[in-house]
């Protein structure tokens, strides 16, 4: 005897309608990294050749900084979502899949962050 | 009884149609841009390595810095990098061509075609451009 609803019984079993959540948030990325990516190239190509005094300067500066924090940001948010569906794609083991998932997860953050203090260190320490 | 008669077939005789095999497929540049499209991401990201390697010896000094740059430019340092450069520029242009079809534009096959190869176009030349801005300046 089930005293709910076929209604009651039946909501919260569909689609979580999260299905393009994903999609979306690559898109956003993607779009951010046109600008971001060439702005960086010009940075870099600012200090290709530069002694470490003139590369400390131009990543240092405000704007080098910026610059260089928004594309490691985005970049490897986008790169995390990319390597994420390649892995979905190829890896079909449980174990490796999710351990596969988690290090994408984990080395895109740490890496990420890694560069982030760099650029930060470079910008407020001495 | 034999299972075809409870209208259940033995997956493993019956002769189906096959999903065509890449291996029949003649090569065409659309094909050849959607692998570049995957292969060029998930080898940037090894570009994402080498600059977080690079940015940690900008922090850490300038002995540090100074070793990592006599990699850096060594021939094979140099040769990678340009793999790197040409990577980004080929997944930032093909990146703009998926936006357009994200817009539903850009699908028929022609336009797929020329678009394709504008893209490896656009990217040898971004490529050379980025190189030459930075050697010669």
């Amino acid at each position: 005897m089930n005293l709910r609803t076929p209604l009651g019984r039946v909501r919260g079993h569909g689609s979580a309608k999260e299905g393009t959540h994903h999609w979306w948030l690559q898109r956003i990325s993607a779009v951010a990294l046109v600008p971001l990516s060439i702005a960086f190239v010009v940075l870099l190509i600012k200090v290709t050749g530069a002694d470490h005094d003139d590369a400390v300067a131009t990543l240092g500066h405000p704007f080098g900084a910026g610059v260089a924090i928004l594309f490691i940001f985005t970049a490897f948010y986008h790169l995390r979502l990319g390597l994420q569906v390649v892995i979905e794609d190829y890896v079909h083991g449980p174990a490796a899949k999710i351990t596969m998932l988690l290090t994408n997860t984990f080395g895109c953050v740490v890496f990420g962050l890694a560069c982030i203090m760099a650029v930060l260190k470079l910008a407020f320490g001495g | 009884m034999k299972a075809d008669n409870l209208g259940v077939h033995d997956m493993s005789d019956a002769q189906r149609p096959l999903s065509p095999h890449l291996g029949i497929y003649q090569w065409q540049v659309t094909m050849a841009s959607s692998i570049l499209h995957r292969a060029t991401g998930v080898g940037l990201g090894g570009g994402l390595l080498v600059l977080a390697w690079w940015l940690i010896a900008a922090a850490s000094g300038a002995d540090y810095y100074e070793m990592v740059s006599g990699w850096l430019t060594s021939i094979i340092g140099r040769l990678v990098l340009l793999a790197f450069t040409w990577a980004l520029f080929y997944h930032l242009c093909n990146g703009i061509r998926h936006l357009f079809w994200d817009i539903g534009k850009g699908y028929d096959v022609v336009t797929a075609t020329r678009s394709a190869w504008i893209v490896v176009g656009a990217s040898v030349v971004l490529t050379l451009v980025a190189w030459i801005a930075a050697y010669a300046g």
